[in-house]
């Protein structure tokens, strides 16, 4: 585990670990992909589909960086359009209709910042995850696996449990994005990187993760199978829940700040 | 004219717009540049016409003034006014900014809240504040909003909401992006219960509150060449190389692509917003 934070940042883009695909291929069976928004476009950003978990049915998703230079292009560099996200909540919302568990996988820099995402409503597309996700009433399960960019992790991630990697980041901005606002040098992302706290030790103090995964043995089938074995027991304890979506939006209401509260 | 004097501003600060500090005339009277037909008005006719320029420009408008210009006389109750924002990361040069901030706004946070009545239609009203840094949404913003929210269904109430923000307060890292999410949720709930949210998006309305409760409304309306977008024109342009569309990310172009219902002028907004609340049966579906 890297201490520096910007040293983590680099260690969760880094193009050589496991990326959507993996985790989808590794974990579970039969996986059947599932293409389109039904609007406009199938983006290639966001992997979706069917599968069976430990033989349950479940719905996957997984934002999807690529490893060869021809597959990161053809991924956008797991940057996603409107049209991933508007997959993504068909999808969820079939989930919802057939009663299966929602998994996502999140590795994203961020949604993707172009003249057709803003054309065809890349906020309004992101805000509409938001709202909708907080009241399926499916169990829904996030692992942020590398990189968590802002709005367009987010938008995957209004879930029961959030989880996180050791080494994946979760933020509100890039590093070199806040300096290069801030400080007007992105030279400076290291220190940026340090205050923003976007490690899985300060998401998870700050009540925004319930659990951080260790990256013992990454790749190997030991590591596949104990995320496998977390997330079907997690599932299990999820589905018997009564009070699942009150859980939800409380687990979200409480988050924040303000001058009256304990400081960190 | 009570109504215009209480819309004076009582410092140059607390005028908004896009511009630099107003110029003086020969004869005194302080005047403002107009950002598009580049000719000076005087302050005083920019007031009697709440602040909108007789070319069309719409100048920004702080927190306050939208709020009395828009409800009925005195009807404006002030909720959650003790929340305010800390620096819960420790983020360097962040609690000096919020103190920089409160003195040039005159408020304590960037967005306002609180019920109204508008044409005698009974309403919770928020409003954000662009001289309280950029309207940005940090825990304070998300709490207030979200209360607002819950305050309104749980007394049934329809919500108006005046938008303008850079996004989500990057000072307060990972708790800022999080108010995106509650924010929603509270917007969700108040939704499904059967009431009406209408948002007002004003110049700027980006980043994390485009993509949470500014485009979460069931009527979305925008002022006349407000910017609307998610990402910004520099990071696009970064992104992919090209220059951009004049009218990109404007009003006009949301509106044009599908995002918005109706650009509504300054001056048509009351009466718009109390037929819109008379309409939905004071904001309550049968």
């Amino acid at each position: 585990m890297s201490e520096m934070p910007y040293d983590r940042v680099k260690l969760a883009r880094d193009n050589k670990r496991p990326t959507g695909q993996d985790y989808i291929k590794n974990i579970f069976k039969n996986f059947i992909e599932l293409h389109g928004d039904r609007r406009y476009a199938d983006d290639k950003a966001v992997i979706a589909g069917i599968a069976r978990l430990d033989g349950l049915p479940v719905t996957v998703i997984a934002i999807e960086k690529g490893h060869s230079s021809k597959e990161r292009v053809e991924r956008n560099f797991g940057a996603p359009h409107p049209e991933g996200y508007r997959k993504a909540l068909r999808l969820m919302k079939q989930a919802e209709k057939f009663g299966r568990p929602i998994i996502c996988f999140v590795d994203t820099s961020g949604a993707y910042c172009g003249i057709g995402a803003e054309e065809r409503g890349q906020g309004q597309a992101i805000a509409e995850n938001l709202m909708e996700m907080s009241t399926l009433c499916v169990p829904v399960i996030s692992i942020l696996i590398g990189e968590g960019g802002s709005g367009g992790a987010l938008a995957l991630a209004v879930a029961d449990r959030v989880w996180m990697l050791e080494n994946a980041v979760y933020s509100v901005i890039s590093p070199e994005g806040c300096a290069s606002i801030l400080w007007k040098d992105s030279g400076k992302a290291d220190i940026a990187a340090a205050s923003l706290k976007l490690t899985a030790e300060d998401a998870k103090s700050l009540g925004v993760i319930e659990r951080i995964l260790s990256e013992n043995e990454m790749g190997q089938k030991e590591y596949y199978e104990r995320i496998r074995t977390l997330l079907g027991e997690e599932i299990q304890a999820l589905t018997k829940d009564p009070d699942l979506l009150q859980k939800r939006y409380d687990r979200f209401r409480r988050i924040g700040m303000t001058d009256t509260e304990q400081m960190l | 004219m009570a109504l215009l004097n209480f819309l004076k501003p009582k410092n140059n600060l607390e005028e908004g717009g896009r511009t630099s500090a107003p110029v003086h005339s020969d004869v005194g009277e302080p005047e403002k540049n107009c950002p598009n037909c580049h000719k000076d008005i005087p302050m005083s006719r920019l007031w009697a016409n709440q602040l909108v320029c007789s070319c069309g420009y719409h100048f920004r408008m702080k927190a306050r003034q939208r709020i009395s210009m828009i409800s009925d006389k005195n009807s404006f109750r002030e909720l959650f006014v003790s929340v305010r924002s800390c620096n819960p990361l420790g983020f360097p040069g962040y609690r000096e900014k919020l103190e920089t901030s409160k003195t040039a706004s005159e408020e304590e946070e960037a967005v306002v809240c609180g019920t109204a009545s508008i044409g005698k239609q009974q309403c919770c009203i928020f409003a954000m504040e662009s001289t309280f840094m950029m309207g940005s949404m940090g825990s304070a913003v998300g709490e207030k909003i979200t209360s607002l929210f819950e305050y309104a269904t749980q007394h049934r109430l329809p919500v108006i909401g005046f938008t303008v923000s850079g996004g989500a307060r990057m000072q307060e890292g990972l708790l800022s992006l999080m108010q995106m999410a509650k924010t929603s949720a509270a917007v969700k709930q108040h939704s499904d219960v059967g009431l009406l949210y209408i948002a007002v998006l004003t110049d700027p309305t980006t980043g994390g509150v485009t993509a949470s409760f500014a485009m979460e409304a069931d009527i979305i309306l925008a002022e006349p060449s407000a910017t609307v977008g998610f990402a910004g024109k520099r990071v696009i342009e970064q992104t992919t190389k090209q220059s951009l569309p004049k009218e990109f990310q404007s009003a006009e172009f949301v509106l044009e692509h599908g995002f918005i219902d109706k650009i509504a002028v300054r001056k048509d907004q009351r009466k718009l917003l109390a037929e819109l609340l008379k309409m939905h049966n004071g904001g309550e579906s049968v």
